[in-house]
């Protein structure tokens, strides 16, 4: 267990994002998605997943549409908008960018000050 | 754009509510089989792996319930499920609900029906153009507004505050539209009236100040819409038609607009005619008398930029002007202004100073009745605590508790603030076509407009979020553990405290209210039990104005004394007199200025007093049950021919002679210079109204009078 990380506040959107990104997905498939890219580190609570989906498709991020999976059932898969697009390259950046700083911070040693 | 979206998804919430669910729920189905399929996949059977799968994705509910705050609208979602549970919850208890909504909508019904009398008698202004700058002129040492001609066209052409000053009076004449005729009440009004007041015709045209060239110059009339379509069925023909006015031949010239209902709030006249053409309506010329104040009121629009306090500075240079001048006629005139259409500030002020109290003790009673349901509800937070601790346990927010305790006191009072408005609205539209004085067109015009709503619905809203507030502090202090575990609430003796400060509240509010009413009570009996200075029982009035039949001058005196004499021989009656304003009838008087017999100075300042003037017949006060306490009543010789007599009453001879013994045989002067012998003394009554104090009255022989007031005896006694 300790080898998963649990998710920080607030990168459940990008996760779903960059999930999304790769090609339309339903629900579950995110969440699968999600294990797959991370290797298995990072792991989201099946619930959780929902309300996120929904307010991304109301923030416009997302666009959904029902069709049938690869296991041959109906299911609702998710795609980027334009603007879900711009916002996962804008997100990336930022994450990138912060995770540097936080990088370079943690790894000062006392005879570089 | 965020806010724009929030309020779209709520819209499509609220819309497509159950078409979104139904896409959520087969969602969450969609994924759990899919983890089912991957489950059996790995080697369980399907049923184990579809519990699997269920458990895994944890309470749907749960998540639904996030999703859909996710999505907004879920203020609208709990309101709606907060108005269930209260309807569900005041249902159950139906005599609490109901003395809770009837409270409040006798409270809330009282405050809207005395709104909705301040609001259209007080607070609605005049229904004409810019209303904001129009002032009425105001006589503060005489306490009313009414003027003598003359001082009005000096007002008119000296002022330099008004855009133009109107002047009107209200009046009767008989009207023959060649129909039968028929007695109606008018305004005479200055040429300039409707120009002033902005008005347009609604037909033809209007008179002018450039139509009057000096008396009985401008026989014109314009026809109020009421009675244009009650009269002349609306007739559009009518601009042009004659009709006789106390005989004399006026031509109608056109029709005010419906929503013109005078300058006068309580009196709407059936039609305008031009004041210079008073003598025809009056009967006498009195366009020169200075001292003859008729005109009830002077009023304009300010003009643009000068302030009220200018315009009062300006009408006072203007009263100065009229005391040197006329010094014979006038005291000092003290000039102020006025809301017009409560006939100045005499009776607007009394009207406000009421109307003010009554909304002031109708408030009172909205806060008592407050106080009694915030204890209402507070006894039952209590009583409920075991259901609020129980849902404070099973993970309710304090907040969400609170909030559906509100919901149940806004639905109550929304439901007592409905059902008090309707009351209200039924009283006064009753109210506004009510006519309190059968002898008058007077209406009280409080028809509820928007404000009255509005102050109900405000009213409503507040009274329940003050009732509504009590019992918060009792939920904000629940401790479940400790209620559901002993089955009471642990803070009794602070619940008691609150309750028992509202039920002192109450007491006090209930106290001053019946005090008030009380005294309302005892004093109007009072006043209906006073000495009125005559005996209302078994008379009859009737009442005649020999002008509207074109009598005139001698004729008038020798018309009266054959009625006099024609309603003696009708069986049953006892006594005839006649009087020409009959006391508590009209409320209208003349003053006249009264001085001492040796008083030289006749100017009003001089005076020793001002009295009521009554002119009647011989055997008016036998016909009225005045008393007669000292020397005679008059006879018919006193005529025009004998020496000027008057019977005055007890407070007169006090105030003139010092007793009722000086009185009798002496002789005081009038303003012309006339003296008057006292002949007889009889008892003090009262004349304007049922509150006045006693004043100084004076009863002088009929020279024309045009009212006979007569007294049957009742046949059925002995």
């Amino acid at each position: 267990m300790s080898s998963q990380a649990q998710i920080l506040p607030g990168t459940l959107d990008l996760l779903i994002l960059k999930a999304v990104s790769l090609g339309p997905l339903h629900g579950y498939g995110i969440l699968l998605r999600i294990g797959q890219i991370s290797g298995k580190a990072l792991l989201i609570e099946q619930g959780a997943l929902y309300p996120a989906l929904f307010r991304l498709v109301r923030q416009g991020l997302l666009k959904a549409s029902w069709g049938v999976s690869e296991n041959n059932r109906r299911a609702k898969f998710y795609e980027l908008t334009a603007l879900g697009r711009k916002r996962l390259r804008e997100e990336t950046e930022g994450w990138n960018r912060l995770a540097a700083a936080m990088g370079s911070a943690l790894a000062a040693e006392p005879e570089e000050i | 754009m965020k806010l724009l979206g929030y309020f779209h998804s709520v819209a499509a919430r609220f819309f497509h509510r159950s078409q979104t669910e139904a896409d959520m729920e087969e969602e969450l189905r969609s994924h759990i089989q899919h983890r089912t399929d991957d489950l059996e996949r790995s080697g369980l059977d399907r049923a184990e792996a579809e519990r699997r799968a269920r458990i895994e994705f944890g309470g749907r509910e749960r998540i639904k319930e996030e999703v859909r705050e996710s999505l907004g609208g879920s203020f609208i979602d709990i309101l709606v499920q907060d108005v269930r549970y209260s309807l569900r919850v005041l249902r159950k208890t139906p005599g609490f609900t109901i003395v809770a909504v009837l409270t409040l909508a006798l409270a809330i019904g009282a405050n809207a029906v005395v709104f909705g009398i301040l609001n259209g008698i007080v607070l609605r202004p005049l229904n004409l153009p810019e209303p904001r700058s129009l002032y009425g002129i105001e006589r503060s040492d005489e306490d009313d507004p009414v003027q003598s001609y003359p001082d009005y066209v000096d007002l008119r052409d000296r002022n330099r505050s008004f855009d133009s000053l109107a002047a009107c009076r209200i009046t009767e004449a008989g009207v023959d539209t060649g129909e039968n005729p028929s007695r109606v009440f008018l305004y005479e009004v200055s040429g300039n009236y409707f120009d002033a007041l902005r008005v347009q015709p609604y037909l033809g045209r209007f008179f002018h100040a450039s139509d009057e060239h000096g008396p009985n110059s401008a026989p014109y009339i314009v026809l109020g819409y009421a009675y244009w379509h009650t009269h002349f069925q609306d007739d559009r023909g009518v601009v042009g038609r004659v009709v006789q006015v106390n005989k004399h031949p006026f031509t109608v010239i056109g029709v005010a607009p419906l929503e013109f209902r005078g300058t006068l709030v309580f009196f709407t006249p059936d039609f305008y005619l031009p004041m210079i053409n008073e003598e025809q309506v009056e009967g006498r010329n009195i366009l020169n008398a200075r001292g003859t104040e008729w005109i009830y009121l002077a009023l304009g629009h300010l003009k643009a930029g000068v302030t009220p306090a200018q315009a009062v500075a300006d009408l006072n240079s203007i009263g100065s002007y009229l005391e040197r001048t006329y010094p014979k006629e006038h005291g000092k005139p003290i000039y102020s202004l006025s809301n017009p259409r409560l006939y100045g500030d005499s009776l607007g002020r009394s009207v406000q100073m009421f109307l003010t109290g009554l909304m002031l003790l109708a408030g009172l009673m909205l806060l008592a009745a407050c106080a009694n349901l915030g204890s209402l509800f507070a006894a039952r937070a209590a009583d409920r605590s075991r259901e609020v601790a129980l849902r404070l346990a099973l993970g309710a927010k304090r907040a969400r508790i609170l909030r559906t305790l509100f919901t149940e006191a806004v639905l109550i009072s929304l439901a007592g603030g409905a059902i008090g408005l309707w009351g209200s609205v039924a009283l006064l539209r009753g109210l506004s076509v009510w006519q309190p004085v059968p002898r008058y067109p007077a209406t009280v015009p409080v028809t509820p407009d928007a404000n009255v709503y509005g102050v109900a619905l405000i009213l409503a809203l507040v009274s329940g979020i003050l009732f509504g507030l009590v019992p918060v502090r009792q939920v904000l202090r629940t401790d479940p553990y400790q209620i559901v575990k002993s089955g009471s609430t642990g803070a009794l003796g602070r619940r008691i405290t609150v309750r028992d400060l509202l039920l002192v509240v109450q007491i006090a509010i209930c106290a001053v209210l019946v005090t008030s009413s009380m005294v309302a009570v005892r004093g109007l009996v009072r006043s209906l039990h006073s000495n009125f200075g005559f005996d209302p029982r078994n008379v009859t009035i009737v009442e005649t104005d020999l002008s509207m039949a074109g009598y005139s001058g001698e004729r008038v005196p020798e018309m009266q004394k054959r009625m006099l004499d024609a309603a003696r021989t009708i069986p049953g009656v006892e006594a005839v007199g006649l009087i020409d304003w009959p006391p508590l009838i009209s409320g209208a008087y003349g003053d006249d200025y009264i001085f001492r017999d040796q008083a030289s100075d006749l100017s009003p300042s001089n005076a020793a007093a001002t009295a009521y003037s009554f002119r009647m017949s011989p055997e008016y006060f036998q016909a009225a049950g005045t008393t007669l306490l000292a020397g005679r009543t008059f006879s018919w010789h006193d005529d025009k021919g004998a020496p000027r007599v008057a019977v005055v009453n007890l407070d007169f001879a006090v105030k003139i002679f010092g007793s009722a013994g000086n009185a009798l045989g002496h002789f005081f002067k009038l303003h012309d210079g006339t003296r008057i012998q006292v002949v007889g003394i009889v008892e003090s009554g009262k004349y304007k109204g049922l509150t006045d104090d006693s004043a100084p009255a004076m009863f002088v022989p009929i020279l024309q009078s045009p009212t006979l007031w007569i007294k049957f005896g009742n046949p059925f006694e002995p």
